[in-house]
């Protein structure tokens, strides 16, 4: 293989720009998996959901795929929580989360996908968005514009929700819930809503995440689950529940990705985050900015 | 009940299912039974792991895989009966159960689960690129027309399965029966505290993982003889993971009795559903039931009897006969 300058900077940036990506997929989870300790391996699923309300709207209203997904987050809060009231209901307050929980979640991302699979069949859809077609060139750089616009939607997106949850009452009420559900009780909040509402955050942010998702790439149901591996590294390697941390991590998958994309062939790259996920778990389980 | 007497019944009436397909004449019941055994073999060996220890295993699939795959590598090689193939299948999968357990089991639960689920994914990036056991395009295996004395060939897979299926339940009942058993159940019910009063945790967890791995190992190994040609993508189906999830927990995930009616009902109701409907369906049937009975029947099909007959859900025979242990010793 020749070494190639050229390559090498743009799959760097490419990584940086898909990892960016990769964070907004991965800040739901860092809400749900890293402070509210639910494993929701069904986040890919509803990210996929995301897409696919992005493509319906898309094609039949003409809309921008990243606006539409803005305006879908009220439904996904509310599915969201709703979907954490029966997994309280059902698993929590009996204290069998470990097992039926997770086994919930994942008979959710699995009906998700079979009911889009029968609905959508197993082509790949995509939108159509004024940024989807062309591409900077800076030099020997290029940037396609598919990918820069939902990297900095992302960005901005995690940087609000950093803000939510440092300078507001409700995100600080978040941040108390990993860390002492008795003592907000003490301080007369209910640690109950509060995990609802923090619930149908990440499930909202999904929306969004679906929307980027099928922005830089056609979709059909199962690419959902190439997704569970990576968010779950990244989020360990982010340091479970950190937003900065998160970042860092996914830029950090998507260059090395990328490199093994563009160095070693494409069909490498899914054992990238496994690799960084056994790493992590075997040498640092804090993570990079671990609480 | 003794366990050598327990396997001599499971003997009987394996030998009494094969001779009712036998009377049926129809090679299609062997086909449709080959699969049926298969789940009982992989739901079995899932509930070690996950119903007695109470660690979720997203990938069953992996080690299906492997065992399947392992099977392709050494017919390419040498190849052997499927007796000696299904004791490799077994090795390569329990070894890498070790690993992965020996890596995540330290940490909290959820991570062994998340890291189950990543194999999956990097398993079949790694068969996908190795071009050895045919890459993405698959391999073909060709069965031979018949092998004395069974007949057809599927005759004979059907017995090799039937009797890893009565290996599998049997290891399942003794494992519940003995300190293994009761060792586990302590991990499920209350970690700590078992590590607190010197259960060695971490060396059972991981006999759990290499033996429940292995048995998954063994249900691929004969597999590529059965489909004739094996691809990434069905040795790596959704269908294996989810149900063997779906049926110790639809069956009840605290005795063997509970996958084994998990998986012949499931897997029944699959191929009845396959045959009348599609394949697409059944797995949404699959998927809703497993959701519905984590929600409604935490204890499962077992649970529901237990409730309906007035007794205690099984598993706690540990519990009961420490409770006759404790009246005996008062005064």
């Amino acid at each position: 293989m020749v070494f190639s300058f050229d390559l090498l900077i743009n799959a760097i940036i490419s990584g940086i720009l898909i990892g960016a990506f990769y964070a907004a997929v991965t800040a739901g989870v860092s809400l749900s998996f890293g402070i509210l300790d639910i494993v929701n391996i069904a986040h890919p699923a509803f990210i996929i959901l995301g897409s696919y309300i992005a493509y319906i709207v898309n094609v039949s209203l003409g809309l921008d795929p990243i606006l539409v997904s803005i305006l879908a987050t009220p439904a996904f809060y509310v599915l969201g929580a709703g979907i954490y009231q029966i997994y309280y209901v059902s698993f929590e307050k009996r204290g069998q989360e470990s097992l039926r929980g997770l086994a919930f979640f994942f008979g959710l991302l699995f009906i998700t996908e079979v009911v889009l699979v029968l609905y959508f069949g197993v082509d790949y859809r995509y939108v159509e968005a004024p940024y989807i077609g062309p591409t900077w060139h800076f030099g020997f750089v290029d940037i396609p514009l598919r990918i820069l616009v939902p990297s900095l939607v992302s960005l901005l997106m995690i940087a609000v929700l950093q803000l939510v949850l440092t300078r507001t009452f409700i995100g600080r009420a978040i941040m108390a819930v990993a860390q002492d559900q008795l003592a907000l009780k003490l301080m007369a909040v209910d640690p109950i809503r509060i995990k609802r509402i923090a619930f149908g955050i990440s499930i909202a942010s999904a929306s969004l995440a679906g929307a980027f998702l099928i922005v830089i790439q056609p979709v059909e149901p199962s690419v959902g689950r190439e997704y569970i591996g990576r968010v779950f590294a990244i989020c360990v390697l982010g340091g479970m529940g950190s937003l900065p941390g998160t970042v860092i991590a996914a830029m950090l998958v998507g260059i090395v990705e990328s490199l093994t994309a563009t160095f070693y062939g494409p069909s490498w790259a899914p054992a990238v985050s496994f690799g960084f996920l056994l790493l992590t778990l075997a040498v640092r389980p804090a993570g990079l900015l671990g609480r | 009940m003794r366990s050598s007497l327990f396997l001599v019944i499971c003997l009987i009436v394996g030998g009494a299912i094969f001779g009712a397909a036998l009377a049926l004449n129809n090679d299609y019941y062997f086909f449709a039974g080959y699969v049926v055994l298969q789940y009982v073999v992989l739901a079995t060996a899932w509930n070690i792991l996950g119903g007695y220890c109470g660690y979720v295993n997203f990938g069953s699939a992996a080690f299906f895989a492997l065992g399947a795959y392992s099977t392709v590598a050494v017919h390419k090689l040498y190849p052997l009966p499927i007796p000696l193939l299904v004791i490799v299948g077994g090795i390569v999968s329990g070894i890498v159960g070790f690993g992965m357990g020996y890596l995540t089991l330290r940490l909290r639960g959820a991570f062994f689960a998340i890291a189950t689920l990543a194999l999956a994914v990097v398993l079949q990036t790694l068969i996908v690129n190795w071009d050895f056991v045919g890459g993405s395009r698959g391999a073909y295996i060709v069965r031979p027309e018949a092998i004395w004395p069974f007949g057809s060939y599927i005759k004979y897979l059907f017995v090799v399965m039937m009797l890893l299926a009565i290996g599998a339940i049997t290891v399942a009942r003794v494992i519940e029966r003995s300190r293994l058993g009761y060792g586990f159940a302590t991990i499920r019910d209350d970690e700590l505290a078992a590590e607190a009063s010197g259960v060695p945790t971490l060396r059972l967890k991981l006999i759990a993982t290499t033996i429940s791995g292995a048995l998954m190992g063994m249900a691929g190994a004969p597999f590529p003889y059965y489909i004739g040609f094996l691809q990434p993508s069905s040795a790596f189906g959704l269908d294996y993971a989810v149900n063997s999830i779906a049926m110790p927990l639809i069956g009840g995930t605290t005795s063997w009795v509970g996958p084994l009616v998990g998986a012949v009902l499931l897997g029944s109701l699959q191929q009845l559903a396959t045959v009348t409907i599609s394949s697409a369906v059944n797995l949404l049937i699959v998927g809703l039931l497993l959701v519905g009975f984590v929600i409604v029947a935490p204890n499962g099909i077992i649970g529901l009897v237990q409730k309906f007959i007035g007794h205690r859900p099984v598993g706690q025979v540990g519990r009961r006969r420490i409770e006759a242990d404790a009246k005996e010793h008062v005064p």
